[in-house]
């Protein structure tokens, strides 16, 4: 039993998070989200830092990490709500590597180490919630040439990708592709939470297949679930600091806020849960690492929505109308929060497949 | 990062489960699972089976019978506990008379009472709450006064639980009114229950159990040898307590059995509530609580063994948690009885509960559990 990071992980995470607090602070997101959605100068410092190699094995030039070598990052990530693809990258990443031939792989995955290569990946379709297995999207061979006929959407990272991972029907079962971005039609947009994300038509755009199916969808979502837990237990650490700070801070009636009962019992329930779910969490990624365990995943995913939704929605109340303002960071945690809750399913997606399961 | 138990901690916790599997007395398991009343003579026999087998009081020193485990075994060993459906060792003379004794009682003391404790000859009770100080218990009233080689006691405790099995009472009582600050005006007396004066009166709670009393004090002298520490220092004696053996307040083994014990109930019945939608999804919420409130439970555990340092105020969350989620599994527990029926399993799962709201008022209310971490964990 151990709880702590080993000597590498703390490196890295110590590192990432000293870059972003010098180079990501609110005022230099602020400038990306206002400029073109995502910073060059970022991922090059990223693939400095090894973090776009971090999910590749070691045969393509990366450091084999799996989720819990990730969790630092991520965390540290959701504090500094950072808006870069990452999440993408490592979701096609790991599809690829599990998926790709070996000629694919060489021409592909240094470039992606390296930080040249930006990857997304393009499964949601409208209307389809959360249901992985809803894919209309269409998969034509011409001898050997693949098409793909169909729409995606919300495609997280895919304008500043180079390649994405298309999923499609293939003789009725669901495949994987690997598609150019410039073989497709994208409607660029801002997620809720200012991320960069588009809505991609293919219209019989080339593809080359990789092996996969459902359940290297499903392997990869319980994987990027994990993420996204550590990466929302960053944001509600820092919903709950501020807060704390702001409690301290804030005077009305001639004290500060935080004498007031009322409201120091609310705050400790913030960060009640934030310790909840940051205990999910670590159970998430070590359980993505033992090879994944979908109730543990689902339950982690839970704790985490409930988690996201108490903490973020109670951080704005405390803040009072500054909580409301856009100019403060608390107010895009809140949408990154209110994002990150329903990212892969939420509550009640996640509650009726352990139901199920 | 590695969330398991070692392979000596999963064997530590075998031998504990093997040992109550073979010692662990049918009968009292199966009254604990019915929820059925305990008697005075069910708990004390379990207490002598524990005592004899040296792990009645584990957090103690070796040399007055404790077991030298460290504190993931002593965790461990508590849970099991919980999950077996042991009968509870009652706290108030293993876990707080005999942990204020040995940071702060005198040799006579310590050699007068602690074997008795252990053994099970004394029952003891706490004095702490009275009439008009329950939270704000410094305000505490029941008064002793210095007379020749003893204390006059008197005033009023209320809330006593088991005290009309006790043997003997802690008691805060105040030995100096005068004093500005009112926290340095209190003592901490032990009395014997058979002295002239003290009397116990029956409080009913709503479940119809008889748990808790009241304690009348009239005239009651106490030798000044049953003082523990300095006179005016009882309030430094009682949060000592506060920090101390907190760590299964959480109780995560007897929910995991409570949850299991839940879950075949709703599968067993014609219309199974395990295929009611609405209720399973409140179950699987408060499943998902748990398991998070083990692993945060874990987490200062691994942090208290690493650092050497006593656990931190947070661990309150433990004690709100805790009990918050007993107080869940009781109420769906409820919900999946047939509303129609009376035979005594139903009825004592409608009693249970309403005997567990009291679990979010006992040992600190979860409202002072919140002011204890806007204090000292987020310095508000």
């Amino acid at each position: 039993m151990n709880f702590d990071y080993n000597e590498e992980q703390q490196l890295l995470a110590d590192s990432v998070r000293r870059y972003l607090a010098k180079s990501y602070d609110f005022e230099a997101r602020r400038k990306i989200v206002a400029g073109q959605g995502w910073s060059a100068e970022a991922w090059a410092q990223f693939a400095e830092m090894g973090l776009t190699g971090l999910p590749l094995s070691t045969e393509h030039g990366g450091f084999g990490g799996g989720a819990v070598d990730l969790m630092g990052v991520m965390e540290a990530f959701g504090e500094a709500l950072v808006v870069e693809p990452y999440l993408p990258l490592v979701l096609a990443a790991r599809l690829i590597e599990r998926g790709a031939s070996s000629a694919q792989k060489e021409a592909l995955l240094p470039g992606v180490v390296e930080g040249r290569t930006k990857l997304a990946l393009a499964h949601n379709e409208k209307g389809t919630r959360f249901a992985l297995d809803a894919v209309r999207a269409a998969a034509r061979r011409n001898d050997a040439r693949w098409s793909i006929e169909g729409e995606k959407s919300a495609v997280l990272g895919a304008p500043s990708a180079d390649r994405l991972v298309v999923s499609a029907r293939r003789e009725g079962a669901i495949g994987l592709f690997l598609v150019e971005v410039g073989k497709v039609d994208l409607q660029a947009y801002r997620t809720m939470d200012e991320r960069l994300a588009a809505d991609v038509v293919l219209r019989g755009a080339q593809a080359e297949p990789l092996d996969g199916d459902l359940a290297s969808l499903e392997e990869a979502t319980d994987f990027g679930t994990a993420l996204i837990c550590a990466e929302a237990v960053g944001a509600m650490k820092f919903a709950c600091d501020s807060t704390l700070e702001y409690l301290k801070t804030r005077k009305q009636f001639g004290v500060p806020i935080g004498t007031f009962q009322a409201l120091q019992h609310r705050i400790v329930d913030m960060f009640i849960s934030l310790e909840q779910a940051r205990s999910m969490a670590c159970l998430a990624a070590s359980k993505a690492d033992a090879g994944g365990e979908p109730r543990s995943i689902s339950a982690a995913k839970i704790k985490i929505a409930d988690a996201a939704r108490h903490v973020s929605q109670e951080a704005v109340q405390l803040h009072g109308g500054m909580g409301m303002s856009e100019e403060l960071k608390m107010s895009h945690a809140f949408r990154r929060l209110t994002v990150l809750a329903r990212e892969f399913g939420d509550a009640d997606h996640h509650l009726a497949r352990l139901a199920a399961l | 990062m590695d969330l398991n138990y070692s392979a000596e901690e999963l064997a530590f916790r075998d031998e504990v489960r093997s040992w109550l599997r073979a010692n662990l007395p049918q009968d009292l398991r199966e009254k604990v699972e019915n929820y059925a009343h305990l008697s005075k003579e069910d708990v004390m026999r379990w207490h002598r089976i524990l005592a004899k087998q040296g792990w009645v009081a584990p957090a103690w020193p070796k040399e007055w019978g404790g077991t030298g485990w460290n504190v993931v075994q002593r965790y461990i060993f508590d849970e099991e506990l919980g999950f077996a459906g042991a009968p509870p060792i009652i706290p108030f003379g293993i876990t707080m008379c005999a942990a204020i004794l040995l940071r702060f009682g005198s040799e006579a003391q310590k050699q007068r009472f602690l074997p008795r404790i252990h053994d099970g000859d004394d029952f003891w009770c706490q004095g702490y709450s009275e009439p008009g100080s329950g939270s704000d218990l410094a305000s505490l009233k029941t008064k002793a006064v210095r007379q020749g080689d003893h204390y006059v006691v008197n005033g009023q405790k209320i809330w006593t639980t088991l005290a009309h099995y006790a043997d003997w009472i802690f008691c805060l009582v105040r030995t100096d009114p005068a004093v500005e600050k009112r926290q340095e005006g209190i003592s901490f007396l032990l009395m014997d229950m058979k002295t002239p004066g003290i009397t116990v009166r029956p409080l009913m709670l709503m479940d119809g159990a008889h748990e808790v009393n009241e304690v009348f004090f009239d005239d009651v002298k106490v030798p000044l040898e049953n003082l523990v520490h300095e006179e005016g220092k009882g309030w430094t004696v009682a949060k000592y307590l506060l920090g101390h053996e907190r760590m299964n307040t959480g109780r995560i083994g007897e929910s995991r059995r409570q949850l299991a014990r839940l879950k075949d109930y709703a599968s067993e019945s014609a219309a199974p509530m395990m295929k009611d939608q609405r209720w399973r999804d409140r179950l699987s919420r408060l499943e998902v609580e748990l398991t998070a409130l083990e692993i945060t439970n874990l987490r200062f555990l691994d942090r208290m063994r690493r650092t050497g340092q006593p656990p931190g105020a947070d661990v309150s969350m433990l004690k709100i948690k805790g009990t918050e989620i007993q107080q869940g599994l009781t109420e769906l527990m409820m919900d999946a009885t047939d509303p129609a029926a009376s035979d005594p399993l139903s009825e004592a799962i409608r009693k249970r509960y309403l005997s567990m709201r009291k679990t979010t008022i006992y040992a600190g209310s979860n409202e002072i559990q919140r002011n204890i971490i806007a204090k000292m964990t987020l310095g508000l």
